[in-house]
């Protein structure tokens, strides 16, 4: 199981949490402008990296709040932890 | 239970690499294997590579609860998966090499009146495709497996189920070496411990694979490698609407037999059959975060064995012998992604998810024919990479969902 750093809570177990994918994934400034292939990038296709990934996190049963985090998925650490 | 057959000491030969190849696979999983096997039987393309960088039939291979089945709801996966299970049925034949196939049926236990509506729609469709497919009550639930708790007081009542009776497993080994031993005899190189550290793509078209043993010139890159396709497509520029899960699964110790069939539950997220050394397989959803360590959480496990206790109070003194996790690759729509890359002489068969095992046979025979023509194999068309900018999408969660 992880043990995930949330920044308000401090480090939790990963049931508490809610997995929210890729970070940094803006909505389209002007979706009607987006040809169909724009559109399916943005719906469909996320990075899968072996290695750092920026994202986001739901503390759903503590704060209850979203929050950014980089992790290694070839190692599960986390880079707060890493560097602490 | 049946006797496992002895294993003869070589089943193939480990040929040096040589520098060129007409078709590269990536992958000697079952889908890698069972391509270069139809490669070379149906299409008479013998000149081929299958690359392994661990050993062969070691990853999802290894893994996976090894249940066959063809009762998907739409007309797009009942074809593919039931071309497969077609196969299956004279695979051992076809493959002069024993399988332990076991048509024992797949019961889908509905736990609500969704669940009902869903299951029945389901049977109904699966008909008209010409898949087998029953809808049963509760008792009838019982008869065929006497050891599902069927009462109506529990968390998740079973209100009946969808039944497919020439659904089965097999054991997950002899198939990659069924085919392993088939496609090797037929002059196809297996290099294992070779990984394809990137493709080599010039002027739009893949060239040659890079590896620790050199470089490998291919007519044509086949990329078979489940959980680490985005990794390999990404060095040729191609990205996939992939995301990379750990999916566990766990054995107990070896009981008398109690599981004459194989039962699903999505609702409740368990499926379990029990293999013919007598251990109970189980299965459980994806880890909900992107991960390629072949590793899970716990609570995921506990989550499955509550369900399966609860289905089955007979397993409350089984214990737990053995817990794993393979990485899968997750499409959108929950089916897979066969067929042409925007770069011209690569392909991908990607996106099972938590369910490619039973398709090894009728992917390994649609791969290779659209790899040997250069087109989709009809029953490969419709799940193109296409599809998420058409809008086409296969949306197969209501049939597959977590339970594969």
């Amino acid at each position: 199981m992880l043990l995930i750093p949330c920044p308000w809570c401090g480090p939790r177990d990963e049931a508490e949490f809610h997995y929210g994918g890729q970070a940094h994934v803006a909505y389209p400034a002007d979706p009607a402008a987006l040809s169909d292939e724009e559109w399916a990038r943005y719906l469909f296709f996320r990075d899968n990296p072996k290695g750092r990934f920026a994202e986001r996190w739901s503390h759903t049963a503590g704060c209850r709040r979203w929050f950014t985090l980089t992790r290694d998925t070839a190692t599960g650490v986390f880079e707060s932890e890493a560097g602490a | 239970m049946r006797d496992v057959p002895p294993q003869p000491e070589r089943l193939w030969t480990s040929p040096e690499p040589k520098r060129s190849y007409d078709v590269v696979i990536v992958g000697a999983g079952g889908h890698g294997l069972a391509t270069a096997y139809y490669l070379a039987k149906n299409h008479g393309v013998t000149d081929v590579a299958v690359l392994e960088r661990g050993w062969l039939a070691g990853g999802n291979m290894a893994r996976n609860t090894t249940i066959i089945r063809s009762n998907y709801l739409w007309d797009e996966s009942a074809g593919i998966y039931e071309h497969a299970l077609k196969l299956w049925e004279g695979l051992e034949e076809d493959l002069g090499y024993p399988l332990l196939f076991s048509q024992r049926g797949v019961l889908n236990l509905a736990h609500s009146l969704q669940d009902v509506r869903d299951g029945v729609r389901r049977v109904h469709a699966n008909r008209l495709n010409g898949v087998d497919a029953e809808w049963l009550g509760p008792e009838e639930v019982k008869e065929v497996c006497p050891i599902v708790d069927v009462s109506p007081g529990v968390r998740y009542p079973v209100l009946g189920a969808t039944y497919q009776p020439r659904a089965g497993i097999a054991k997950h080994d002899y198939v990659a070496w069924g085919y392993a031993r088939a496609a090797a005899a037929m002059g196809v190189h297996l290099i294992e411990n070779c990984e394809v550290t990137g493709v080599e793509v010039v002027d739009g078209r893949a060239v040659a694979v890079h590896t620790p043993l050199g470089r490998i010139a291919a007519g044509k890159v086949a990329l078979a490698a489940a959980g680490h396709t985005s990794v390999v497509a990404e060095t040729a520029g191609v990205r996939l609407p992939l995301q990379t899960h750990p999916l566990q699964a766990l054995v107990s110790e070896l009981l008398e037999p109690v599981h004459p069939t194989v039962v699903m539950s999505n609702a409740v997220h368990v499926y379990v059959s029990q293999a013919h050394k007598g251990e109970l397989v189980m299965g459980a959803g994806i880890d909900a975060y992107n991960s390629y360590r072949q590793r899970g959480a716990f609570h995921v496990i506990e989550r499955q064995m509550s369900a399966a206790l609860e289905l089955f109070p007979v397993f409350a003194r089984a214990h737990v012998l053995r817990t794993w996790a393979g990485i899968v690759d997750v499409s959108p729509d929950a089916s897979p992604i066969v067929g042409l890359t925007p770069v011209e002489d690569l392909y991908v068969n990607c996106g099972w998810g938590t369910g490619g095992f039973k398709a090894t046979p009728g992917v390994g025979w649609c791969y290779a024919h659209t790899i040997a023509h250069g087109e989709p194999h009809p029953l490969a068309a419709p799940f193109s990479l296409e599809r998420f900018t058409t809008g086409a999408l296969v949306d197969e969660h209501g049939a597959a969902a977590v339970a594969h």
